[in-house]
């Protein structure tokens, strides 16, 4: 009797049976691979957008300090921006998106806070169910449109309240009012986020000391959620620095190095639209400055929103 | 600390009171006009939405003045006014006014046969009647303010006649940009954001829910996979414009003979550059790449376990659980992401002018290669005029944008709705 | 269902039994706590003695807290919550018509279940409460005198501006205490204020209790029959009746409560045939 190994003995067997055989050995499936293959690309496609800006901002910001018009230290310290004589100082375009940015925050920090412990420590389900939407809608508006109605409406009331003489039809104000308003529902959602997850237990601890609803509002629960609610600000600011038209069509063509916010002044987001929306010529000197201009953006930007993140997971406070 | 059954004092044990000062009663009042503070500071974010869109209405509608050379009521045929004459009749009329010169002109443009009735009717109007509108008035004035604005039209623009027109009709949507306000319509840009929201869909949603599907079910949790949900994150707070130098620096420049369609053989050789459509298309896809995924990532992520691992007892391999089964659940939940992605795209204005959208597009858009202008560019220009009328044609689109956006949305409630109440 | 003779008769027993100096701290007639149209609990009527602790038992669920948070109006914080009958302060109804819940809850405070000292300070923990309802004496002394008597000041006393989360539970539970101690509460009310502790921190929690009860009136919650036992003067027996209301069983001294209980059904649940 030849010797055969239980595996076989039991094939036989079920064989015999009319059971059918099977294999549990792995298949290659190839189409499996395949389509693996393909999503992993569909996500790395992210990566090569990242590595392309960088790249994109680099070369040519790269192009534009090597050239002989420019200079770094001029860059960085001189304030005149006018490449048709070879001036390339930033702080004029600086100064532009720091004067509409921190006017957006004036109005936004303030009014998207007390709207964020509005709906969280105050309004009744119901009113929430409808504010909430409603502020929304101001998020989904066209930035353009909101163009429009800095120049035609706000700019307008702001000559009639200031006069014609002080405030000049292009300035920054409208630009950074209507900002403002833009950029309120990022405010006040985030903070109210941040407010929401504030246990409540917290909240009944203040009140069982006898405290109002303000003081418990203002002194436990919105320290309590400070990393949340700074944590908006530095988004809201990231994003008001990065906002293009309003201050394309509101605040002014031409660079202005001014505090001045009644005056026409260009930031270096209007400055980039307005110069590629011209005659542009590739390689020209002005071409790269604007990518030297945008490197500029994209470092402050990118920087705020890593702050941002940062902070949250730092300090995200433990209740318990 | 003896307290007695003192049914007299209203804040009982008087010994103790000596420590608090009786603040209550202050505090109260504060509380409550901080109260009053943070509701207004609602109703001023509410109010500020009404403003605007006050803004846009009162720019649409309102009194016009209208001159013109002929009077069109001279025009009319039998009594039949010029607005109801049939196109022989115009055609005819044509004739009789304007040289054979520009009459063959014309035919050679567009043989009056193959032209609708409106065509030749506005060609009337251009040529014959020259209506100018020559003052714009906004609607609170119009309605407000009927007597000084009619002595006023007595005064500076004798021979013209008022009348209420809506600057959002009809004409506007089916007309092509002009020069002349009156004239100008929205119909290339319109062509121009359908075309480009088309061939950004196409691209960025199985880019979008593919990486989605990726980080979701197959990536490993390690610093790889981190690194990309990361940088995902950050590329969504990359400012709009950025894409657009990037389209302008990779889509248009470099990659021109793709773009430009010159690769295919579709361009014309003389004027094809890569300020096209899909240059556009393909910036947009990248900008709204990172908001599809995120959105995707999160409705594949709401999807029951007990699912996948029902799938997965059935001995279904990793893709035909997610093809049949967690794609289907989530899909309301992509849509709804997916949508929102459309109405930021359709939104969009920077990227799209550094890409190089074309200040004047005088033919429709017929393809991926043509050059384009979409509907957020029409407006940037008309506002950027400085003459009255470009403002009423400028709020006119932006209704017409508005109304596109509302509708998008609220089909995506719509779909949500419908979906989860099947699920 | 308790017969309001038989309630009389408890009360006087229990005012008899008390020795010197003892008067009514606060007293609940014929109390319901409504959610909605759900009555939660029902016809409560006991009178706390002052300066002693009065535990309330019972099986989960019976309403116990419920009826703790009326007596410092904590229910007011509930959408959809309402109270009939009164609850007397020295004679006062607290839910009568203008009465100050603020008033009212800075007299008579509560400490939590689990532990929820504010992300602050230890100092400004304790000092908070008193700031707001506006304390005129020295707020250091105050502090002190807080941590002191909640047998928390040797252990913190060299790190008072550092976080109070970073104590450990026991200690956040007896720094929860200072806090409501500072305000100088009538009565302090504790939700079961040793559930979330382990048995020494719950010792000691009961120790302090103990001292406390000189100079407070405690109420407390408790689901720990023993804990009651060993720690209060008085206690109330709570159950849910048919219609899932909670209503008060039996009141009485604790001795007798737990050795000689007058109604079967508390007999039953401390020998411990249910709950």
């Amino acid at each position: 009797m030849t010797a055969i190994s239980t595996s076989e003995a039991l094939s036989r067997v079920t064989e015999r049976a009319g059971e059918p055989q099977f294999n549990l050995r792995r298949k290659p499936r190839l189409s499996e691979k395949i389509i693996q293959g393909f999503l992993f690309v569909c996500g790395a496609i992210s990566i090569l957008t990242t590595l392309g800006i960088v790249f994109v901002l680099g070369r040519e910001s790269l192009l534009f300090f090597g050239s002989p018009e420019v200079s770094l230290l001029e860059f960085f310290t001189k304030t005149t921006w006018q490449p048709a004589i070879g001036e390339f100082g930033i702080w004029p375009l600086v100064t532009a998106t720091m004067v509409t940015t921190v006017i957006a925050m004036l109005v936004a920090v303030p009014l998207g806070l007390s709207i964020a412990i509005y709906l969280s420590e105050y309004a009744s389900a119901r009113a929430r169910s409808i504010l909430k939407p409603v502020l929304e809608i101001l998020v989904g508006i066209p930035t353009v449109v909101y163009g429009y109605f800095a120049l035609t409406f706000v700019t307008p009331i702001l000559r009639e309240i200031f006069g014609k003489n002080t405030v000049e039809i292009y300035n920054t104000a409208a630009a950074g009012l209507v900002m403002g308003i833009m950029i309120l529902p990022m405010v006040s959602s985030m903070s109210e986020d941040a407010l929401a997850a504030v246990p409540r237990s917290l909240r009944e601890a203040a009140y069982a000391l006898g405290a109002t609803k303000l003081e418990a509002s203002v002194q436990v629960v919105a320290p309590a959620a400070l990393s949340g609610i700074f944590a908006a600000f530095i988004i809201a600011v990231s994003r008001a620095i990065g906002e293009t038209m309003i201050v394309a069509i509101a605040a002014g063509a031409g660079p202005a190095f001014t505090l001045n916010p009644f005056r026409a002044a260009e930031t270096m987001t209007g400055h980039i639209v307005r110069i590629s929306g011209g005659d542009l010529s590739y390689d020209s000197i002005d071409y790269n400055s604007l990518f030297a201009i945008g490197l500029l953006l994209f470092l402050m930007t990118l920087s705020l929103n890593l702050i941002s993140r940062w902070v949250v997971q730092r300090f995200r406070e433990v209740y318990e | 600390m003896n307290s007695n059954m003192n049914g007299q004092a209203r804040y009982p044990s008087p010994e103790q009171n000596g420590d608090f000062a009786h603040n209550a009663p202050a505090r109260h009042r504060t509380a409550s006009a901080w109260h009053v503070a943070f509701q207004l500071s609602t109703i001023v974010g509410i109010l500020a939405l009404i403003a605007l869109l006050y803004n846009i209405t009162t720019q649409t509608f309102g009194l016009v003045a209208v001159k013109s050379r002929v009077d069109p009521a001279s025009l009319a045929i039998d009594g039949v006014p010029l607005e109801e004459l049939s196109k022989e009749q115009l055609i005819a009329i044509l004739e009789n006014n304007i040289s054979k010169g520009v009459m063959r002109r014309l035919e050679r443009d567009q043989p009056f046969a193959e032209r609708s009735r409106e065509n030749v009717y506005n060609l009337v109007l251009e040529r014959v009647v020259e209506m100018e509108i020559v003052r714009s008035w906004t609607l609170p004035e119009s309605l407000f303010q009927r007597q000084a604005i009619e002595a006023e039209v007595k005064d500076k623009y004798p021979g013209a006649r008022l009348q209420f027109r809506s600057w959002l009709n009809w004409d506007f949507v089916r007309s092509s940009q002009s020069s002349v306000p009156a004239r100008a319509g929205v119909f290339t840009a319109l062509q121009g954001t359908l075309w480009m929201i088309l061939i950004t869909m196409l691209i960025a949603f199985p880019i979008g829910v593919g990486a989605a599907i990726y980080l979701e079910e197959y990536a490993a949790d390690n610093i790889f996979s981190r690194i990309i949900e990361t940088n995902i994150n950050n590329l969504a707070g990359v400012p709009s414009i950025i894409y657009g130098m990037l389209g302008l620096a990779i889509f248009v420049r470099s990659l021109e003979p793709l773009t430009s369609g010159t690769l295919f053989g579709f361009a014309d050789p003389t004027t094809a550059n890569g300020r096209t459509i899909l240059s556009a298309a393909l910036t947009m896809a990248l900008l709204i790449l990172p908001v599809i995924i995120i959105n995707a990532r999160e409705a594949i992520r709401a999807v029951p376990r007990s699912l996948r691992e029902a799938s997965y007892g059935l001995g279904a391999t990793k893709w035909q659980t997610v093809w049949s089964h967690v794609l289907p659940n989530a899909l309301p939940g992509i849509l709804t992401g997916t949508i929102l992605a459309v109405s930021r795209a359709i939104g969009e204005t920077a990227p799209l002018v550094v890409v190089g959208a074309s200040t004047f597009v005088a033919l429709d858009p017929n393809g991926p290669f043509s050059k384009f202008t979409a509907l957020p560019i029409q407006i940037y220009q008309w506002t950027a005029r400085p003459q009255d009328q470009f403002r009423n044609i400028a709020a006119a689109a932006i209704l017409v944008l508005l109304i596109l956006l509302i509708t998008l949305n609220a089909t995506a409630v719509l779909l949500r709705n419908r979906f989860s109440r099947r699920y | 269902m308790i017969s309001a003779n038989l309630t009389q008769q408890m009360v006087s027993q229990v005012e008899s039994y008390s020795g010197y100096s003892s008067g009514i701290a606060i007293e609940a007639d014929r109390m319901s706590v409504y959610y909605g149209d759900f009555r939660a609990v029902k016809e409560i009527s006991l009178k706390i003695p002052q300066r002693q602790i009065t535990a309330f038992i019972g099986p989960s669920g019976c309403g116990k807290s419920t009826v703790l948070r009326a007596f410092n109006r904590m229910n007011d914080l509930i959408p959809g919550a309402r109270v009939t009958g009164q609850i007397l302060f020295h004679g006062q109804n607290i839910y009568a018509d203008g009465v100050d819940p603020v008033e009212v809850r800075r007299r008579i405070g509560m400490v939590f279940q689990k532990p929820n000292p504010f992300p602050k300070s230890i100092y400004e923990n304790v000092a908070w409460g008193a700031r707001i309802n506006g304390y005129r004496g020295n707020l250091d002394s105050l502090v002190e005198q807080a941590l002191r008597q909640a047998a928390l000041w040797d252990e913190v006393k060299d790190k008072l501006y550092q976080s109070a989360l970073a104590l450990s539970g026991g200690q956040q539970q007896r720094l929860c205490i200072a806090r409501a101690i500072a305000v100088k509460p009538d009565i302090i009310l504790m939700d079961e204020p040793a559930s979330a502790l382990d048995p020494i921190a719950t010792l000691r929690i009961e120790d302090l209790m103990r001292e406390l009860a000189c100079n407070y009136t405690i109420i407390i919650v408790t689901h720990n029959m023993q804990q009651a036992a060993r720690v209060s003067d008085y206690t109330a027996f709570f159950m849910i009746d048919e219609d899932r209301a909670g209503t008060m069983v039996e009141y009485g001294p604790t001795k007798q409560i737990f050795t000689n209980p007058k109604d079967k059904r508390t007999e039953d649940y401390i020998t411990g045939r249910f709950g």
